[in-house]
């Protein structure tokens, strides 16, 4: 590991999570030189956040697949790849020229290849109250509990997904109970999914995993409200209880903190800045880029990674980072083939857990189609019922809509309600949703100082229309 | 409400939120030691003027924005508490809310 010094490398790495780390530690083992990008000031990406920095309490209290993290790391930071850490990627052109914000200044960085491995977010899940604060996403609470040892003591889970339990499950272990667990699987989902119980026996470790969970909860006494359905949050400038029908009846829990999972969908942002190809994936409901079984999108010697590519789990990214890492060493004269299938062979393995997983906890039908007082825009406060006149007006996608109404412009740049979006216009227009697509991302990836571009190395470097309305912040 | 659920002996920091004076810990973000001194209110939004708080915690969601020594438009999830920030809320409007 080294610090920057030049502005070329054979390949710039985006994001320091799993995939990340692993393509970095492949290809410069195979003697490329390579670049690490990544916002936070430590390696391990949401996944392993804190990995360097947590002691044995708390990664006991995160449990052993956390801990794997620490090795990941080890290894990365062995490994001859220069890191750039607190480095935001703002813009990529077409020749692989990378713009990089590092807070006092900008940097420009020549790349031969690059692997994004920016990983996956939260799935956007407007409900009313979403935006009052105290309500989080249930990764925020997983995020300040490895990263900083803060917890709530009267936390609300409400969703799905395994995640949703498993942060549950490590609050318990940190000693604070959570208050209640309020599940939107609809019982149908349970039947859908048994038939894909025995390939998912094939990752029986996951199964199993997951039921000691959940246990722990029961054994401590955490009420698990099944089926929910009317979920709102309520409270006056902050979050103060949350309501919802579960087995017949109206329920009203108080607490000053309701985290919200439905689930993580790939962050799109680069790999639509760089209009690689995006399609519609069913199982996992949301968009993804299109790759080859090397991870290559449809952009020539550009590469997604990890979760970024689909959703796949921190052990799948890991091994997608080495494949793609793989990929680039043998594009380059030094192959490994039996190395390749190896890591193709476990990559399959891994796979076996989804079918289950994408279609128990598909996202609930409430946020899909949100009532028309909900806000869906967060930063520019527009509500569902907004879009649909928006389209009942004409706009026959996302961008059109954008412009209507300003959703998607705000300084989140449409990364929190772009699917949702998306999701309703096609709703609306009685369209496939893989017809509707999604926004068109423009750089600036995110908000920066002028300041920041006046400082740029070369003055060559200025790709970006500062005209554009994305870089348009309050 | 928020509280440590451990502690670590990392050395203490402080800052001020609103002129409020506040510990934070060293490799705490601004919005960690804010949640943990229990502040949920960051913001106010542009359009309505209504509260926000951090609601990703992982520099997506800008909702945790704030003023940072003057700088306004600042991620409170992505900026580390250094000795002597002064922190405000990022006011929707022309009048600083209470």
């Amino acid at each position: 590991m080294s610090a920057t010094t030049k502005n070329r490398y054979d390949v710039a790495i985006i994001g320091a999570g799993p995939a990340g780390m692993a393509a970095a530690v492949e290809v410069t083992k195979a003697g490329l030189s390579a670049i690490v990008l990544d916002e936070q000031p430590a390696p391990g990406g949401q996944i392993y956040r804190g990995i360097e920095t947590s002691d044995e309490k708390r990664t006991k209290i995160l449990g052993p697949d956390y801990a794997a993290g620490r090795d990941i790391a080890r290894a990365f930071r062995d490994s001859r790849a220069e890191y750039l850490p607190g480095a935001t990627v703002w813009n990529i052109d077409s020749a692989l020229g990378i713009d990089v914000s590092l807070g006092q200044g900008s940097k420009h960085i020549q790349a031969g290849a690059i692997v994004v491995a920016t990983g996956a977010i939260e799935r956007p899940t407007p409900m009313p109250g979403w935006t009052l604060p105290g309500v989080t996403t249930a990764g925020a609470l997983q995020i300040l509990l490895k990263a900083n040892g803060v917890v709530s003591d009267d936390v609300v889970f409400v969703g799905s997904g395994p995640l949703l339990s498993l942060i549950a499950a490590q609050m318990l272990k940190a000693g604070v109970k959570p208050r209640a667990i309020v599940e939107t699987v609809p019982q149908s989902r349970y039947v859908a999914a048994l038939k894909h119980l025995p390939a998912a026996l094939g990752a029986a470790s996951y199964l199993l995993k997951g039921m000691a969970m959940m246990l722990s909860l029961r054994r401590a006494g955490v009420p698990i409200y099944r089926d929910a359905t009317g979920i709102r949050i309520e409270g006056n400038g902050k979050a103060e209880a949350v309501t919802f029908t579960s087995g017949g009846k109206s329920h009203r829990l108080e607490t000053t903190s309701v985290a919200l999972h439905q689930g993580i969908v790939p962050n799109q942002q680069v790999t639509r800045l760089l209009r690689c190809e995006h399609e519609w994936n069913k199982s996992q409901h949301c968009f993804v880029p299109k790759v080859d079984e090397y991870f290559e999108t449809t952009m020539a010697d550009v590469y997604v990674a990890g979760d970024g590519a689909g959703i796949g789990g921190a052990v799948a990214a890991r091994l997608r980072g080495r494949l793609a890492g793989l990929r680039i060493a043998e594009k380059a004269g030094r192959g490994n083939a039996q190395e390749r299938r190896s890591v193709t062979d476990a990559l399959m393995r891994e796979a076996k857990i989804r079918p289950l997983l994408e279609t128990l906890y598909a996202p609930s039908p409430e946020i899909l189609a949100p009532a028309d007082e909900t806000l869906v825009c967060r930063c520019e406060e527009v509500t569902a019922g907004d879009i649909r006149k928006a389209v009942d007006l004409g706009a026959p996608g996302p961008n059109q809509v954008k412009s209507f109404l300003r959703s998607g412009m705000g300084p989140c740049q449409g990364r929190m309600c772009g699917l949702a979006v998306s999701e309703i216009i096609a709703s609306r227009r009685g369209e496939p949703i893989s017809e509707i697509g999604y926004y068109r991302i423009r750089p600036p990836l995110k908000p920066l100082l002028l300041s920041e571009l006046a400082a740029l190395e070369s003055e060559e470097a200025v790709p970006v229309d500062l005209a554009d309305e994305s870089a348009a912040l309050h | 409400m928020f509280k440590r659920a451990e502690e670590t002996g990392a050395p203490a920091l402080s800052f001020t939120f609103e002129g409020k004076p506040l510990k934070a810990r060293s490799g705490d973000t601004i919005a960690a030691a804010l949640l943990a001194a229990d502040e949920r209110i960051f913001r106010t939004t542009p359009v309505t003027e209504t509260p926000r708080g951090p609601f990703c915690l992982m520099g997506v969601c800008f909702d945790c924005l704030v003023e940072i020594d003057g700088v306004p438009n600042r991620q409170a999830c992505m900026v580390q508490v250094e000795e002597g920030m002064q922190v405000r809320r990022q006011s929707g409007s022309a009048e600083v809310i209470s």
